[in-house]
């Protein structure tokens, strides 16, 4: 398998995130930046695909500008084979924009599947893997919590409310990924001495576009009002409250 | 021009999250002075589609083709919902964020090569050509103001956060000539498994979640008639899940599913910070904890510091007294 690992560069899960005073971008003061945990699962989905048959190659995609390179060279240490990064600089970027570039590097090299987390933990907007492979117009399988491969074909299963799917897929196929599919690794030190040495291509990005959708501001969540503390031996206070608030 | 939502069905009848997208995209085409048209894809009774109308829609695009109302398919499912787009000249195509819906929103926008608003929490306010929604980002833990650019947008709407407003119409029903072709089903629909019949957390009113205050899954019981008393969907926290207590699907937090109902009951959870990022839209938290530094309080509405196997008996029979009270 020929795989193609897009990932993103995310403040850790523990972050207390804050934001800059002009409310336009993240305060990155202080703050750990990790692979997104969704596409970390797709990651390793693609390196066990290689480890079982003995060939193929993972490559590691990630748009961002040169802060996100320990982020992929973690991916590097992990196991993908190589990496590159389309640099966008520092302009704004937004989905579609994200979408444009992916689609037209990964056009025309003969990947068997494209993963993606189901989100990325910072933005949360689930955009784009389906825009990527209605780009490349391939289909997408969203939310896969297992995927096997064999004579040409993928059998997937995707997660939905209550349940999930069983899908039988063509290849190449572009693939978002849910816990199910795979383990996290935590990579040894012979793949991160090896990542080192791995090759990390840095690109321009291919399709000039501006954003579709325009940050404005940052804010925190308003802080809530405060606790109404009710006696642990008289629960039926709360209960009158609730009651009272139409909520039970 | 017109505003299109997307009016997904489960076995012939439309989800919550369906209906509150159609409450949504009501109020977006009355502010652009626009009609509210909808596109349903399947075998759905007249007097269902016409529901629609209770919340806005003007007109039902029906689509009965033989492929695409035995399964989804991503493909087939976004070449729809463009065909329709087109033909109306729709401004703004709005989803739910269902699991279909989600497939489904980015590779329409990507066609339409629209301006995409994912996760809205609130209703767009018109500036000029331009939509501007709130949306959180970070899961939860920040709330970001977006703009569009560009003249068309898709906008899916996050679950629970707008809720059902009635603005009854008359929908009128009309047939959409669409074929599906072989093209469509590159992924191919093979069964749908259900392994749960419970209440879904994302679109339950009301959510009872438990963590490791509860020693073990032996001890679930207890929420569990909580929860039913409360016809409440159950969730849990990471640990929870992680130590195979409850299931995967059932986790709630920054790695697992987000939820915003309007009343979240959290017992036994201390409420480290990736927990929090996955309910802080509730709008209404109770917290009981036997520790009172949790860092849950802190967000609470409603807390108790107590011992959850004393203060649960104690609660639920309240409930059932009230209940038997107000029967």
């Amino acid at each position: 398998m020929k795989s193609l690992v897009c990932i993103s560069h995310v403040p850790d899960t523990t972050t207390k995130i804050q934001y800059t005073a002009d409310g336009k971008a993240l305060d990155k003061t202080g703050v750990t930046f990790i692979i997104n945990p969704y596409d970390e699962l797709g990651l390793v989905r693609a390196i066990e695909f290689k480890e079982k048959s003995g060939q193929g190659n993972v490559t590691v995609l990630c748009v961002g500008n040169a802060e996100v390179e320990p982020t992929v060279r973690k991916a590097l240490a992990i196991g993908a084979d190589d990496a590159v990064r389309i640099d966008c600089g520092t302009a704004a970027i937004d989905g579609l924009y994200v979408a444009h570039q992916i689609a037209a590097y990964a056009k025309d090299k003969g990947f068997d599947f494209i993963f993606f987390g189901k989100e990325s933990i910072e933005s949360n907007g689930s955009e784009v893997p389906g825009m990527v492979a209605e780009l490349l117009d391939m289909p997408f399988i969203s939310q896969a919590i297992h995927l096997e491969a064999a004579g040409g074909k993928a059998q997937l299963q995707r997660e939905l409310d209550g349940g999930y799917e069983s899908i039988e897929s063509s290849i190449p196929a572009v693939v978002s990924c849910q816990k199910g599919i795979a383990e996290w690794r935590i990579p040894n030190m012979r793949g991160i001495m090896m990542a080192k040495t791995k090759q990390l291509a840095v690109v321009v990005p291919a399709v000039a576009t501006d954003v579709a959708v325009v940050t404005e501001k940052l804010e925190l969540p308003i802080a809530k009002g405060g606790c109404t503390y009710i006696d642990a031996e008289d629960p039926g206070k709360l209960v009158e409250i609730l009651v009272d608030k139409g909520l039970i | 021009m017109s505003v299109l939502l997307f009016a997904e069905n489960a076995n012939g009848k439309f989800k919550k999250a369906t209906l509150e997208a159609a409450s949504y995209a009501s109020e977006l085409a009355s502010k652009l002075g626009v009609e509210l048209h909808a596109v349903a894809i399947g075998t759905i009774a007249n007097d269902e589609l016409a529901k629609l109308g209770t919340y806005g829609v003007a007109k039902v695009h029906t689509i009965t083709d033989a492929g695409l109302s035995a399964a989804f398919s991503d493909q087939g499912y976004t070449r729809a919902v463009v065909a329709v787009a087109q033909a109306i000249g729709a401004k703004s195509v709005i989803f739910s964020q269902s699991y279909n819906a989600k497939a489904v929103a980015p590779r329409v926008a990507a066609r339409l090569n629209a301006a995409m608003l994912s996760g809205a929490s609130s209703n767009p306010t018109v500036q000029g050509d331009s939509l501007v929604v709130t949306r959180s980002v970070n899961s939860g833990k920040g709330i970001e103001t977006v703009r569009t650019n560009r003249p068309v947008s898709v906008i899916s709407v996050k679950t629970n956060s707008y809720g059902l407003k009635e603005t009854p119409k008359t929908a009128a029903i009309e047939a959409f000539a669409f074929s599906s072709q072989a093209s469509d089903f590159g992924a191919k629909s093979v069964e749908v498994v259900k392994t749960a019949n419970k209440i879904s957390i994302t679109e339950a009113d009301t959510v009872v979640s438990g963590g490791r205050g509860f020693k073990g899954p032996e001890n679930w019981g207890l929420l569990e008639k909580l929860a039913d008393l409360l016809g409440a969907g159950t969730a849990c926290s990471k640990p929870v899940s992680d130590m195979d207590w409850r299931p995967h699907h059932e986790h709630v937090g920054q790695t697992g599913i987000q939820i915003a109902p309007n009343l979240y009951i959290a017992i036994g959870i201390s409420g480290a910070i990736q927990h929090l990022a996955g309910v802080n839209s509730s709008k209404n938290i109770v917290v009981i904890n036997k520790d009172p530094e949790a860092p849950f309080f802190k967000i609470a509405d409603y807390g108790i510091v107590g011992d959850l196997f004393e203060v649960l008996p104690k609660l639920t029979a309240a409930i059932e007294k009230a209940k038997a009270a107000h029967a």
